[in-house]
């Protein structure tokens, strides 16, 4: 297959894979008729528990595990059959992973897998430089990998994926383990480097669904290998929200709010006292966003000051849980994730 | 973009082969604790052998094939530790998908290990052979140096060689790498005749012995070196060929092997996975 172009950046059909049993294990099976399509240019996060499948698609998306059925193609090109075409397109990065030698230093070891990719010297030298620059890692360059702390050696992992300026990257929990600074620096570099180049394209696994709802213009949401909804995660939340949601914060006795149930388009309201700062908290749902200028016109009228206002709205955990019955961290399914 | 052409695939390959070769030559000379342990013990060994023929009033040459097969000790041992068990390390490690996710032939990968290995092997060989000339004067024909080191060339192209053949089976093997690392060790130390001449195995054993690469090369390197002293099993014109065809065989064996464990490893969804 040689078409590029309009192909996109990965596309399967029907993909399934199946893991035999093994040492009393019970049958597995990771991926049961993925249909996925990914165009260039995108973010796109797949969202799952463990051993929902994520981490096997990614694998036979980069070539590491063949498929049972079904065909999954990489930049145009099939996995199965021509996985040389799709592995210089490609790079992947597992979070938790390190790599390298111990006994290599930073700067050796990304100009080393800088050499697996054909990449020149002096263009590996200077993207080495950037990177560690942007990954602060710059301080380390000539540090042995065997005297790095795990974040820093994670951070190398990550600048390692890119060295060779992949036109799509897989990023499997990337963020794992890494403190909030260090995480915010790697979704701050992920958005830089997608802007750069149009056709670029990355696929985000990742268990912290702030990160996905940040980064990704498309997610899908996978359980049991299978995709349970897949659309912009602005999409995936109006979909479970049934009616907006306001949250109030009121400086005045609660009694003046018992008529607000009256005004046309609130389907509830619940108040109750915020012993922090004496104020009262108060909930309320509407049939629509206009509803709520009455309440505060009412509000207004009354002499009761709104202190704070904000719009409650559902976050991908809720459409995640909503679908899939459980929240993230919980584990299910044994085997391969 | 990457090349397209045959030409860039074999800059591209090569490239590897010299990458992964520099992991291993920087890491001989940055371990200090290595150098040692790769120079100071393995004379050591060496000394003790040579220490008992004095003590039995052996021929002067006996000392001469312990200093040999010492030197090649060091290279077998290396090809067992660093180049067969190498995968499985590297899988351990969460390395061997960045490597197969390259795209590069994982013979590339390999003779890169091969070829660093090698060189850092070399320094623990020179030590030895050096230490047998100056510190037990065994004597070593330097008129006959250079066939002596193209035959050593040669075995080692060899040794190598089979060393890419367990690398693929290691691959797969998984836990049991340091019982299967034992087993080849060993025995062979004593079937290649690092200390004897390796007739002394007798006709059927030492026949047999001769199909591993570095048992012939000893036996060829010896020969070259000492001539009908060195009691060797096979004529030394047979030598040659016989480890050509060996080169050969191996390398093609252990691309068809590499290729088909590979596949299993993806089919089978084992060449990732940690601790298996």
């Amino acid at each position: 297959m040689t078409a590029r172009g309009p192909a996109p950046a990965i596309e399967t059909h029907r993909l399934t894979r199946l893991f035999k049993a093994r040492r009393r294990q019970a049958e597995v099976h990771a991926l049961e008729g993925v249909d996925l399509r990914v165009e260039r240019g995108e973010c796109f996060g797949l969202l799952g528990p463990n051993g929902a499948g994520k981490t096997t698609l990614i694998k036979i998306l980069t070539t590491l595990l063949l498929p049972t059925t079904g065909t999954a193609t990489v930049a145009g090109f099939d996995v199965v059959n021509d996985p040389f075409q799709v592995r210089r397109r490609i790079n992947m990065v597992s979070g938790g992973d390190t790599s390298g030698y111990g006994i290599l230093t930073v700067r050796e070891t990304l100009l080393l897998f800088a050499r697996l990719y054909g990449v020149p010297h002096a263009e590996a030298r200077r993207r080495a430089d950037a990177l560690m620059d942007v990954t602060g890692l710059g301080p380390k360059a000539d540090s042995l990998l065997s005297s790095l702390s795990t974040g820093m050696k994670q951070k190398l992992n990550f600048a390692r994926a890119f060295m060779s300026d992949p036109e799509i990257v897989f990023l499997d929990e990337p963020t794992l383990g890494l403190d909030v600074e260090a995480a915010r620096d790697i979704r701050a570099f992920v958005t830089r480097w997608l802007e750069e180049r149009p056709e670029r394209t990355v696929l985000l696994t990742t268990h912290y669904m702030v990160e996905a709802d940040e980064l990704c213009g498309r997610v899908a949401i996978i359980d049991r290998g299978q995709i349970l909804a897949l659309d912009a995660p602005r999409a995936l939340k109006r979909a479970i929200a049934s009616e907006p949601v306001f949250e109030l914060q009121i400086g005045t006795s609660a009694a003046a709010f018992e008529d607000l149930r009256e005004v046309h388009g609130v389907r509830s309201l619940s108040h109750h006292a915020d012993l922090s700062t004496g104020a009262i908290a108060l909930r309320v749902a509407v049939v629509e966003d206009q509803v709520i200028g009455e309440v505060l016109g009412r509000l207004k009228e009354r002499g009761a000051p709104v202190l704070n206002l904000t719009k409650s709205e559902p976050t991908l955990e809720t459409v995640f849980v909503h679908l899939v019955g459980r929240g993230l961290e919980d584990e299910d399914m044994d085997g391969q994730g | 973009m990457l090349p397209d052409d045959w030409r860039e695939r074999l800059r591209l390959n090569w490239g590897a082969v010299l990458a992964r070769a520099r992991v291993r030559t920087v890491a001989s000379w940055r371990e200090k604790s290595w150098i040692i342990g790769e120079t100071v013990f393995p004379f050591l060994a060496m000394s003790a052998f040579i220490l008992v023929y004095r003590g039995l009033h052996a021929p002067k040459i006996y000392e001469a094939f312990v200093v040999l097969g010492g030197a090649m000790i060091a290279y077998w041992n290396n090809v067992l530790w660093s180049m067969a068990s190498q995968f499985f390390w590297e899988k351990e490690q969460g390395q061997l998908q960045l490597y197969l996710m390259a795209p590069v032939s994982r013979m590339s990968i390999l003779f890169g290990m091969a070829l660093g290995g090698m060189i850092m092997t070399t320094s623990r060989a020179i030590v030895i052979l050096a230490g047998g000339i100056l510190v037990y004067h065994v004597p070593l024909p330097l008129d006959r140096a250079l066939p002596a080191f193209l035959m050593f060339l040669l075995t080692l192209g060899a040794v190598y060689s089979l060393g890419m053949i367990l690398s693929s089976l290691f691959l797969l093997w998984g836990r049991e790498v340091w019982h299967t690392a034992t087993l080849f060790q060993e025995p062979i130390h004593l079937l290649s005749g690092f200390y004897f001449p390796v007739r002394a195995l007798g006709a059927v054993t030492a026949g047999l012995a001769s199909l591993l690469p570095i048992t012939l090369g000893l036996d060829g390197i010896r020969q070259i070196l000492y001539g009908k002293a060195a009691h060797g099993l096979i004529p030394l014109v047979w030598i040659p060929p016989l480890q050509i065809l060996l080169l050969v065989f191996f390398l093609f064996l252990a691309h068809r092997s590499l290729a088909l464990m590979e596949n299993l490893g993806k089919r089978e969804g084992r060449l990732t996975l940690r601790g298996g």
